[in-house]
């Protein structure tokens, strides 16, 4: 056992001094391999990233939304309908929301307008997102004007910015009073946006949408597990769309890699020539350009994957979060929870390292078994 | 030390294609141990093709080769490659060292797949280094080296797993007279301390050598003269 491994440290030493000796061609391809996997990597961990801060994000949210619905759109809910829904076991809570979206032709950004419930807000005051006030460059005690849709100017006064740690939903956000989101989007008192129910056991959420669906028949209830599958299928089209615009960077690689694997240069030909005339065997040879493929791969694998957990978890994915995020022009900035998922890991090695190392070892040991005799001549 | 036996061995290349070349034509041969015999002939002769397939590099198409009694002729592979490891150190017509590695280094290399003590590798390696003269060139990439220099490092190369027999094909055919003689005076070391030698050459300088105890003389793949 310890001649084997002391064997496998001769191949490895001699495969390095090869290396090195052919660096040029070699530090070429690592190059492209890192940039391969890091662009893989980043993808792959960043929607993964986005899964998770979703999933965070969703778990404070309210367990059902009721929105009504006329003509198959959805419409402002009456007040109403919070005494319809009664008494329905396993409820805990019910309120309604006051939420909309305003375009503004400034910055040709769409933000997102909220009455909070766990803070006031006097009249003219708001609150708003880090996004709002990086991109519109105002800060606490500053003034943003709106025209509302009838035409008139509203005045108000930034009193605080949302945290960075919830950007990733708060980006695009401004709170105001009832009073005054009613006034500037023309909504009549009594009525809201939507309306959400708080439900204490995950195993009656069917139950109770099923009830008010009977007895709220013009209303859609929206579950939180549907909110979460659907990011999760928007997330991994995306994933999607980036792997299908990197797959021509990916197919270029392969053809590099399949000829630099697969085509032996004649020095390196002549090289195996020498070591089986010399009293290797076949097998040595093989194992030590095993090595070699293997090195190169492994070096490639944890470079990229090394820069790409540094490019998604240090510096937000920079290259690839306009796609993946999906933010027109409130780009949030937030940095994801590093975390590494060990089938996620295995899947990027199986597909990058495990290839390239085969690729190299069909040619060699067709050369490899080749008489050694031809050194002679 | 064991007696090396050739019965009509036969090499034919390229066989059964349109191209087909018979570079040996059966081939009846003794090569005694401790005997210091040179292949003598023309190019073309079958010198090269004859010493590879003693060397255990190449088979022969027919025919029979015997190393003390056991056949070489039939082996797998494998078997060849420790027999060749073992018993034989070549030294070829271009050297063939590697390039970028070290002197030191390529006169290990024979030794890696044996896996033995570093230290004591690199100790053997340079005790032959010194018998030979190089020992100051040790660290040197082999592409800096001289011709007389070169040929000396394949020499300690092909010593690196103390052989029984060294085979060197037209070891001089890249050398100026003064270096030919200085290797044939290296070969005779070799023979003082037990080594049999089988070269191949057409050069005065080798078979004309007191170091040569036996000229095989070879023509269009045949014996001429023993």
């Amino acid at each position: 056992m310890k001649s084997f491994f002391l064997k496998q440290r001769y191949l490895i030493d001699f495969t390095l001094s090869s290396l090195l000796r052919r660096s040029g061609k070699n530090i070429g391809l690592l190059l492209v391999y890192t940039l391969i996997v890091f662009m893989l990597a980043s993808v792959m961990l960043f929607t993964h990233a986005l899964r998770n801060e979703a999933g965070h994000v969703l778990a404070e949210s309210p367990e059902i939304i009721l929105q009504r619905m006329i003509a198959g759109r959805h419409d402002l809910i009456p007040g109403g309908y919070l005494e319809k829904i009664g008494q329905v076991r396993g409820v805990m809570e019910k309120h309604g929301r006051l939420w909309g979206y305003f375009f503004d032709p400034a910055i040709k950004a769409n933000y997102t307008l909220m009455v909070p419930r766990d803070r006031s807000l006097g009249e003219g005051e708001i609150v708003v997102g880090a996004g709002i006030a990086r991109t519109r460059g105002v800060g606490i005690g500053d003034i943003l004007s709106f025209r509302s849709a009838d035409s008139r100017t509203f005045s108000f006064r930034v009193m605080d910015i949302l945290q960075s740690d919830s950007e990733l939903v708060s980006s695009d956000l401004i709170l105001l009073s009832e009073a005054q989101f009613r006034d500037f989007f023309g909504i009549p008192e009594g009525f809201y946006t939507d309306l959400v129910l708080r439900v204490r056991n995950p195993k009656e959420l069917r139950t109770i949408a099923e009830k008010l669906t009977l007895k709220l028949p013009d209303t859609r209830p929206i579950l939180r597990d549907e909110i979460m599958r659907t990011y999760d299928s928007i997330f991994s089209w995306r994933q999607g769309i980036v792997f299908i615009l990197m797959a021509g960077a990916i197919l270029a690689f392969v053809i590099f890699a399949w000829d630099k694997a697969s085509g032996l240069s004649a020095e390196e030909r002549k090289e195996i020539g020498i070591l089986k005339a010399i009293g290797w065997e076949t097998a040595d040879v093989i194992r030590m350009k095993f090595w070699e493929g293997f090195i190169i791969s492994i070096s490639a694998f944890l470079l990229g994957y090394l820069l790409a957990y540094l490019h998604v978890f240090y510096a937000s994915a920079g290259l690839f979060e306009s796609v993946l995020k999906g933010w027109a022009v409130l780009y949030p900035e937030f940095q994801p929870i590093p975390y590494i998922d060990g089938l996620q890991v295995a899947t990027l090695f199986f597909f990058t390292v495990f290839p390239y190392t085969v690729a190299t070892i069909i040619p060699i040991w067709r050369a490899a078994i080749t008489d050694p005799d031809t050194v002679m001549r | 030390m064991q007696t090396i036996k050739l019965e009509q061995v036969k090499k034919i290349f390229h066989q059964g294609r349109p191209n087909e070349f018979c570079a040996i034509h059966g081939i009846d041969l003794t090569i005694e141990p401790h005997y210091t015999t040179v292949l003598k002939g023309p190019s073309g002769s079958g010198k090269t093709t004859l010493l590879s397939m003693i060397g255990c590099l190449s088979r022969p198409t027919s025919g029979r080769i015997t190393i003390g009694g056991d056949m070489l002729s039939g082996l797998p592979e494998r078997f060849m490659t420790e027999i060749r490891r073992k018993t034989f150190g070549f030294i070829f017509k271009q050297f063939n060292l590697i390039k970028g590695l070290t002197v030191l280094e390529n006169v290990m290399l024979p030794a890696y797949p044996l896996a033995p003590n570093h230290a004591a590798l690199k100790q053997h390696a340079l005790q032959l280094l010194d018998q030979f003269g190089l020992v100051s060139k040790a660290t040197l990439n082999v592409e800096f080296l001289s011709g007389g220099e070169a040929q000396r490092t394949a020499i300690c190369r092909a010593m690196i797993n103390d052989p029984e027999i060294l085979i060197a094909d037209e070891p001089t055919a890249n050398l100026d007279t003064k270096l030919s003689r200085e290797f044939m005076a290296l070969i005779q070391q070799l023979v003082d301390q037990g080594t049999t030698v089988i070269l191949t050459s057409h050069d005065p300088e080798v078979y004309e050598s007191p170091v040569i105890d036996r000229v095989v003389e070879m023509r269009d793949g045949l014996l001429e003269s023993l």
